[in-house]
Formats: C-alpha cells, sequence, structure tokens
C-alpha cells in the first residue's frame, strides 16, 4: 500500500518507529500530486520546497525525540482561503492573484508547531461561495471517483486532495457546508466545528457570523486528531470561545450503545436521491443494532433556513469584500479615469459571476429601507433555528440525516440554475446557522460514487459528533472504499 | 451677528483622538505624524484578508470616561457596527463604528457667554476607527496619483454628537472650546485641532423666529480653530439669510470652510443621501458595560473645568469671569495655580496670564505652555513690581523682552540688576542703620553664627526695598561687624 494512501494515526506509527521518513513520506505524496495533479486540479499552488524543510526539520524532531506530535511530518493541504506566511493566497479568486500574506493565520501557526507539512494551497470556489467547486476563479476541481463530475464545494480541492491521495489530510472552511458536502461527495471524513471552537484569525472571510475552518480526513480519529490541533481560544479572534477543549480521542471509541439519536423528518426533503434516503435508513439501522435509540424529532423552521442563509451570508459578504478595491494587493485594472471608475473596472475585472451575484443580494439586503425587511428577519429566522436545535437536544444526544440530498453531479449540471445549486447545502445550512457542529461520514456508494451521513450534535460537543460518527465506521465498511485514483485500499 | 427675523440652529459634531498607546484593534502604535508613512500598520490595520479586530479597552475607558464627565447615560450593553463606503483612505471597504447602541447618550455640556449661562444637550459619545490619510498631486480635482498613508488608520477616535441647541456662533465656539477643555481634564486628548487631533463639524439651518420645524441644514466642514468654527457658522448665517431673504431654497449639502477666503464653498451634494448600510459588525461579540466598571472610571474622574472654576472663585476670590477664562484650558490653570504655589498673589497672576500674556499668545495662535516663560519666572517678575523694585511699567517692558527671548532669564535678571542699589556709599548707610537697629544679631554674627548674618541682610533688602546688591550687602556686613 502506497505511504500517501494511508492514514494519520498509522504514518504516525511508522514514523514514530522509524519505518519511514517524513521526507519520504511527503516524497510520495508529491509524487502522487505529480501524477493525478493535471486530472483533479485539486491544487492551486503546491509548496514542494516549503513541505520538503518542513518535512525534514520533522525528521530531525523525530530523531531527536522531543516535542514529537500526533501530526509532525504529516503532509497536509490548506485551503486557499487561509493565510500561509509568504505563500500566495487567493481564496480561488483571479482579484487576489498575486497577493501574498505577511502572516500566517491561527490555525496554519498551530499546525506549524505540532511540526506539520504542508503541500500547498487547494482549490476551491471563489471565496469559499459555491457547492460544486466551479466557481473558482482559475479551473474546476474534477472528482477523483469519476473526473467528469464535480467534487462538491468549496473546499473541494481540499477534499479531493485527500480522496485522491495528494494529501494525508486537509483543513477546509464551511460557511453552509463546504466542509461536508464535498467530503459527502469524495467519501472523505469533514467536519464543522461549533461557530467559535477554531480561530478564524487569517481565514479570508466569506460570512464571518458563519464561517468556520475544520478538517477533512480519511477517517474519524484522525478528524479528531486534526481538530485537536486546530481548536481553542485565541487571543486574535474576539469570536473564537473559551470553551475548554476537550480530548477528542479519550471516549472515540466508546459506542453508541444507550445514546438516543434524533432523526429530523425535515431533513429527508423533496428531491432526495432515492440511494441517498436508502443509504441514511441503512444507517439507522446500525445504529439500533449498535444499541441506540432512534426516535423522529421536528426542526420545524429547516426549511426557512436556505432563503436566512442566502440573507445573512451575502450581506456579511458584500461587507467583507469591499475591501478588494485593487489599491493595496492583489490585481488592479488600471485605465479608471478616477477612483470610483477604477475601482468597478477592477471589480468586474476580479470577481466571478456567483460572487457579484452575492455581492448585490447582500449589498440589496442591507439597504436603508431593506434593513428591517430582509437582514434583521433573516436573523430573526436564525434565533428560531438555534432554539429548534436546542428543543430537539433536549430529547435526544446527536441528530442524524444525509449530508447531501444528491451523490457527485456532472460538471456544468447546475452552472446554470444557481437556486439548484443553492438546493445542495438545503441540510448542512442549518448547522451553520444553529451554532451546532456537524460530521460528515461515508455511509455507502450509489452506481460507484460516495454518499455521506451527516451527524449533528450540540453546540461545543464535538466529541459526541466524532464518538457516534465512530461507532458507525467501526461497524460499517463503508470507509474503505477509495477513489479510482488512490486505488482500492489493502 | 446681523439682526434677522430667523432664528439660527446649529448642532456639532466634534472627533477627538483617544489618547492611547495602541491603536483602537491592533497592537500598532498610534504615533502617526512622527513615524514614516505606513511605518505603524499591520495586517489588522492594513485590512489584509483575513484579520481581525480586537477591542482596545483602553480607548473604550476613554470614551465612557468623557461620556460620564458630559452627564451621559451608559448603557449596559453596547455593540459596533460597519459603516459601509469605498474610498482609498479606508483599508478595510468599512469603517468599524457605532451605530444604534453607542456606548453612551443623553448628556450635556455646560458654558457661558459673556456671562450668561448656557447648555447644550449631547446626542451621544461613540467610537469608531480614525481612517489613514491621502496625499494628492496637485489639487484633488486634477491629481494624476495618490498616496496613501495608513498610519492613522485605526487610530481611535470619540465622535461627540450635540443636540441642535446652540443658537449663536458664539455659543457654537464657546461649546467647543469647554468641550476641549473638558477632554483635556480627562487626558482623553490634547486639544489640538490644527493637527486634526480635534476636528469639528457643523450643522447650520435657519428656521423662522417662532417656527417648530428645522430648516434645511448644511453641514460645515474644514475648521480647524475656534476662530474659523465662529466664522464660517457666521458666513453659512449671511448667506442661508440672503438666500431665504430673496426668495431662494437652501440645498441639503456639505459645504467646506475656506479660512484664507472666509467663505464656504459647496462640496457635495446630499440630495442623494449616502447609504452606508450599517449592520452589527459580526467580528466582535457585542459588550455587556457592568456598573461596577462605569462606577470605577466615575470616581476615577479629576477635577472638572466647572468644579475648578468654582474652586478658583471661592479659594483665591478671583472673579467668574477670570476664573472661567483660567479654566477654559487645562494648561492655563495650571499654569495659574502654578503660580500661586510659587507664592504670586492670585489676583496679580489672574491678570498678567489673562492680559498681556494671553493677548502675546492669542496674536500668535500660541498655547500658554508653548511659552519660554514659566510660571516662576512670571512669578519672579511679580515679585519684583510688588517689592517696588521695578515699576509696573518697567514690568510690562521686561515682560515683552522675557516673551520674546529665547530664555526669559536674562531679561529677568537685567531687570533686577538695573533697579539694584549696588554703590558702597549708599549701602553703607543702609547696613549702619541695620546694625544699629539690630544690635543683637550683630553681636551673635560675631560670635560666630552664620544665621545671624541671613537675618541683617534680609532686613536690608527690606529697607531697600529689594533693591541692594545682597553680594555687595554681604561683604559689607562682614566688614563692618568684627
Amino acid at each position: 500500500m502506497n505511504l500517501f494512501s494511508r492514514s494519520i494515526r498509522e504514518l504516525h506509527q511508522m514514523l514514530v518507529d522509524h519505518e519511514i521518513s517524513s521526507v519520504e513520506l511527503t516524497e510520495s505524496v508529491l509524487g502522487q500530486i505529480d501524477a493525478v495533479g493535471r486530472q483533479t486540479h485539486a491544487y492551486l499552488a503546491v509548496t514542494r520546497d516549503l513541505a520538503l524543510r518542513q518535512a525534514r526539520d520533522a525528521d530531525d524532531r523525530i530523531r531527536e525525540g522531543a516535542r514529537v506530535r500526533p501530526l509532525t511530518g504529516i503532509p497536509i493541504a490548506i485551503k486557499d482561503v487561509l493565510c500561509v506566511e509568504d505563500v500566495p493566497a487567493t481564496a480561488g479568486s483571479k482579484i487576489l492573484d498575486g497577493f501574498i500574506p505577511p502572516y500566517n493565520a491561527t490555525v496554519v501557526e498551530r499546525l506549524a508547531k505540532e511540526g506539520a507539512v504542508f503541500l500547498g494551497k487547494t482549490n476551491c470556489d471563489e471565496f469559499a461561495m459555491g457547492s460544486s467547486n466551479e466557481n473558482s476563479g482559475y479551473r474546476p476541481v474534477h472528482n477523483p471517483w469519476d473526473l467528469d463530475r464535480v467534487p462538491g464545494g468549496s473546499s473541494g480541492g481540499s477534499a479531493a486532495a485527500v480522496a485522491s491521495g495528494e494529501a494525508i489530510a486537509a483543513l477546509g472552511s464551511d460557511t453552509g457546508g463546504s466542509i461536508r458536502q464535498p467530503a459527502a461527495l469524495t467519501g472523505t471524513v469533514g467536519m464543522k466545528p461549533t461557530y467559535g471552537r477554531v480561530s478564524r484569525y487569517g481565514l479570508i472571510a466569506f460570512a464571518s457570523s458563519l464561517d468556520q475552518v475544520g478538517p477533512i480526513t480519511r477517517d474519524v480519529a484522525d478528524c479528531a486528531i486534526l481538530l485537536q490541533a486546530i481548536a481553542g481560544a485565541d487571543a486574535r479572534d474576539s469570536t473564537s470561545s473559551p470553551h475548554p477543549v476537550p480530548d477528542y480521542l479519550d471516549g472515540l471509541e466508546t459506542g453508541v450503545h444507550g445514546m438516543r439519536i434524533g432523526v429530523p423528518k425535515e431533513y429527508f426533503v423533496k428531491g432526495m436521491e432515492p440511494a441517498v434516503e436508502q443509504a441514511v435508513r441503512g444507517a439507522l439501522e446500525v445504529y439500533q443494532r449498535l444499541g441506540a435509540t432512534i426516535e423522529e424529532v421536528s426542526l420545524p423552521h429547516s426549511d426557512v433556513a436556505l432563503p436566512a442563509y442566502y440573507i445573512i451570508a451575502p450581506a456579511e459578504a458584500s461587507s467583507n469584500l469591499a475591501r478588494y478595491d485593487g489599491a493595496r494587493y492583489g490585481v488592479q485594472a488600471g485605465g479608471g479615469h478616477n477612483v470610483i471608475e477604477e475601482y468597478e473596472l477592477t471589480r468586474q475585472q476580479g470577481f466571478g459571476a456567483e460572487v457579484k451575484r452575492r455581492i448585490m443580494l447582500g449589498t440589496y439586503a442591507l439597504s436603508s429601507g431593506y434593513y428591517d425587511a430582509f437582514y434583521l428577519k433573516a436573523q430573526k429566522v436564525r434565533t428560531l433555528i438555534i432554539e429548534d436545535f436546542q428543543r430537539a437536544f433536549e430529547k435526544v444526544d446527536a441528530l442524524l440525516g444525509a449530508t447531501s440530498p444528491t451523490v457527485a453531479f456532472p460538471l456544468g449540471a447546475k452552472t446554470q440554475d444557481p437556486v439548484a445549486m443553492y438546493l445542495n447545502d438545503i441540510i448542512t445550512i442549518p448547522a451553520n446557522l444553529g451554532n451546532v457542529c456537524g460530521i460528515s461520514v461515508p455511509c455507502g456508494l450509489a452506481d460507484g460514487l460516495p454518499i455521506g451521513l451527516q451527524i449533528i450534535a450540540p453546540g461545543f460537543r464535538e466529541e459526541v459528533a466524532l464518538r457516534v460518527a465512530r461507532a458507525f465506521e467501526a461497524a460499517t465498511d463503508f470507509n474503505r472504499a477509495r477513489s479510482a485514483l488512490i486505488g482500492t485500499a489493502a | 451677528m446681523i439682526a434677522t427675523k430667523y432664528e439660527v440652529v446649529v448642532g456639532l459634531e466634534v472627533h477627538a483622538q483617544i489618547k492611547t498607546e495602541s491603536k483602537m484593534f491592533c497592537s500598532c502604535s498610534t504615533d502617526y505624524l512622527a513615524a514614516p508613512p505606513n511605518a505603524n500598520t499591520c495586517p489588522v490595520c492594513l485590512g489584509l484578508p483575513g484579520s481581525l479586530p480586537v477591542i482596545n479597552r483602553k480607548a473604550v475607558e476613554a470614551t465612557i470616561r468623557t461620556a460620564l464627565a458630559l452627564h451621559c447615560e451608559i448603557p449596559e450593553f453596547s455593540k459596533f457596527d460597519r459603516k459601509n463606503y469605498f474610498y482609498p483612505d479606508l483599508p478595510k471597504g468599512y469603517q468599524i463604528s457605532q451605530y444604534d447602541l453607542p456606548f453612551s447618550r443623553n448628556g450635556y455640556l455646560e458654558f457661558e457667554v459673556r456671562g450668561e449661562a448656557g447648555r447644550c444637550g449631547i446626542t451621544r459619545v461613540h467610537l469608531e476607527e480614525d481612517t489613514g490619510k491621502l496625499l494628492h498631486a496637485g489639487a484633488i480635482e486634477q491629481a494624476q496619483s495618490s498616496l496613501i498613508n495608513l498610519n492613522r488608520a485605526g487610530v481611535p477616535l470619540m465622535e461627540i454628537v450635540s443636540e441642535p441647541d446652540l443658537r449663536t456662533a458664539d455659543e457654537a465656539r464657546e461649546y467647543v472650546m469647554r468641550l476641549r477643555a473638558i477632554l483635556q481634564y480627562i487626558g482623553v486628548n490634547d486639544g489640538n485641532m490644527e493637527s486634526g487631533q480635534l476636528r469639528c463639524d457643523a450643522n447650520v439651518s435657519l428656521r423662522p423666529v417662532g417656527a417648530r420645524e428645522f430648516g434645511t441644514k448644511v453641514e460645515v466642514k474644514n475648521m480647524n480653530s475656534f476662530r474659523a468654527i465662529h466664522r464660517a457658522i457666521e458666513y453659512e448665517v449671511v448667506r442661508q439669510t440672503e438666500v431665504l431673504d430673496g426668495g431662494g431654497r437652501l440645498k441639503q449639502e456639505t459645504r467646506g470652510w475656506n479660512d484664507a477666503r472666509g467663505l464656504t464653498v459647496s462640496q457635495r451634494s446630499k440630495e442623494f443621501a449616502e447609504d452606508y448600510r450599517y449592520f452589527p459588525e459580526p467580528d466582535l461579540p457585542p459588550l455587556a458595560v457592568s456598573r461596577a466598571w462605569v462606577e470605577k472610571i466615575r470616581s476615577a474622574l479629576p477635577e472638572l473645568p466647572a468644579a475648578r472654576r468654582d474652586r478658583l472663585v471661592s479659594q483665591f476670590g478671583l472673579s467668574a469671569y477670570d476664573a472661567s477664562v483660567l479654566t477654559s484650558s487645562k494648561p492655563l490653570a495650571e499654569y495659574f495655580e502654578e503660580m500661586v504655589r510659587l507664592g504670586a498673589p492670585a489676583k496679580t497672576a489672574a491678570n498678567w496670564i489673562l492680559g498681556d500674556f494671553s493677548r502675546f499668545l492669542n496674536a500668535e495662535h500660541k498655547e500658554i505652555q508653548d511659552s519660554a516663560i514659566k510660571p516662576q519666572h512670571l512669578q519672579q517678575l511679580i515679585g519684583l513690581v510688588d517689592s517696588g523694585a521695578i515699576s509696573g511699567k518697567m514690568a510690562k517692558q521686561t515682560f515683552e523682552e522675557m516673551y520674546h527671548a529665547a530664555d526669559p532669564g536674562p531679561a529677568l535678571e537685567a531687570a533686577r540688576r538695573t533697579q539694584q542699589i549696588s554703590g558702597d556709599t549708599e549701602l553703607e548707610g543702609i547696613v549702619d542703620q541695620v546694625i544699629a537697629q539690630n544690635e543683637k544679631s550683630a553681636n551673635d554674627f560675631r560670635a560666630g553664627k552664620q544665621q545671624a548674618l541671613m537675618f541683617l541682610i534680609g532686613q536690608a533688602m527690606k529697607l531697600s526695598r529689594g533693591r541692594a546688591n545682597p553680594e555687595r550687602l554681604t561683604a559689607l556686613f562682614r566688614e563692618k561687624i568684627t
């Protein structure tokens, strides 16, 4: 079995046993990027020199036996919305072409301290706005399971990299499903932590009150390890939570016996593919067999989550993206006769269609005279969704549903219909609005394409979501399936 | 002010930078004037992608201190909002400010115009961040390029908004003077208007006397001194009166004060009101302002100008007017009290400070703390007059020499010397007389008591009304008492 297809835990053991070096491991992954990168387009930039330098440093640490952490020497991909000092950051947008951040995101700094190896910056929808990666300002990402299909989005590059062996694990960001949905579509594990669990400092903002950084990995234990490294309060992010971070590996194997698992009836949405529904129903049986009690619950405001999201997120985005005017960094169009004309030209040329659409939506929603009817009302809906979750979690420990109503769809299938594209996130969005956490784990294949099972736990109870996910993973074989590009698992 | 059938309505918006070490949302230095362009910047105040603001608690405290000094209510719950607009001096494309839940509201400020007490309501004091500065190559309209300096971007800035309670240019000027004094007293701002540390915009409108509704308001900007505020409002009143009397209608607009030409110039029309799309700043959680914190800030408030004025009247017997002018600026009051502490009679000290000294300073637009004449110099000069060593006329001449010299010492010393009695013949007469009248002390000195000599010299100085040369006196006493 190739090194690039193994898990963090396996590789960590091999590294500390001196069976392999981090340089060998890193070269194995870089080799896979060379081999399949042109097919997936998972990366926007590969930081080969940086990776090998970090791998050598990691090998030194391991040789000295000092400061060896679970991620020391492990090659990781970073979504291009996160700043790595002296490495170009584009957020998938042409407008940031050439921007080199002079600082590290907090999560990047924490991984660097662990001794992780940075492979490069992964492709994504422009400013994380999209569900298929076709909104990348550079090129779409192709799904390693079927290169004619999308990998999901917006963290499609990170998910595809993990699914194709182009990274051992990756960081993504999730504003309305951007980690969980691509994880579901690529047969990987992806977690959106509770808002405030992980620092947003250095995360290029899409919607500040919803954005959250999280892991995309091969299995649940790896997810726990990566989350452990990045979680916790940060003085540079006032919205990060002081809530203590538990040991996520501790109790991971406890199982679900005696747990109460809720199934929101609203999550079996119209348009859900029968194979997806069947896989979720199958998962319920697995949990029942493992000793959990399953009960139907209701999250009555789920139907208005999507419209509320498409007011709040674009509103915040319209403000967050105002700084891209070409005056200080990134691309400046040139040729304007005055400052306003120059702004217009730069933004016309620099932003893609979806970003412009959301800036306009958000600007409208915040406009004087419309604020109360749109933004304020959407915030009230958000409160109702938070209360829905609070009520449900009085009765059950975790909630279960599909991650995405469909499996990966062909490239181009939904690009002409923004609303059809938005509907991809209909079951993931409530967790972002509701201040809870969610994880997606593989739960079957439909015509050779992965299906994702979503587990939602209360705010700051990531250990519950991980434990429930791990119980399913341990009881089934679904996690063993691998994409064609990575080869079948041993 | 010309007689008019209109009532003048003025409201002021004062922006005051807060004297903190670091900026509002990052740890960069606020020293934006001395530093090379863009030296005091970081990812946060440059608005780089991914950066996040962190509130400077000292700036919040200064805002609450100001609000308390202005008798404002401090709500228990406050938040920051984003004010969205595009301009190259605003690196994020929005300014972090406060919209509907500012740190304070409903205060007032008391002032006096020619002995008449006045009061102006304070709508709110809120906290925001300053913008950067642009440098245009030539006039802004024709400039081919502009440079951006973001050293000032993110400096904490308070906005103090008044009610439209002011009725004359005099009142407006007094309001700003009083406000500036308060800011100085509580140590949040030095009150320098020319450097932009303190900025004032005025909303000026007219309405027929007796009318309830406000007239169309014009916002006047770019007034960089008390005098400019006064002149600009006077100008606007005349201009608006002429428009209305001519049957015209006023435009709601922003006008800039041109100090050199003495008039206001239309800058932009406000008919299409800017929509700033305010919404709560999602990067900063709302703030709970605890009552304990507010009370702690309140209890640490220093003596404010009004209290000091009352104290100067009761403690030193100054007139209300003199006390009022002396306390209108903190350095002025400090100067006065230091002179009194050194031994100057209070009324004389006040007369000097408010008379010639202020006249010279005003002519040069200088503040008392900028002068080389320190309280001890002026106190000594007054001492010379009081002891009869020099005449009042002589003192005025000396003061003028002292004022214009880089070091006032030599002029003061010269005054002391010119009137000194140094001739031994005259001094011998004095010395003999003192010895005759103080035999016991003379004997003590003869017996070796040095202190007795000091007493004898003191008596001689008194007899000479301070004019005797002390060195010669010493020598003569030593000669004669052996």
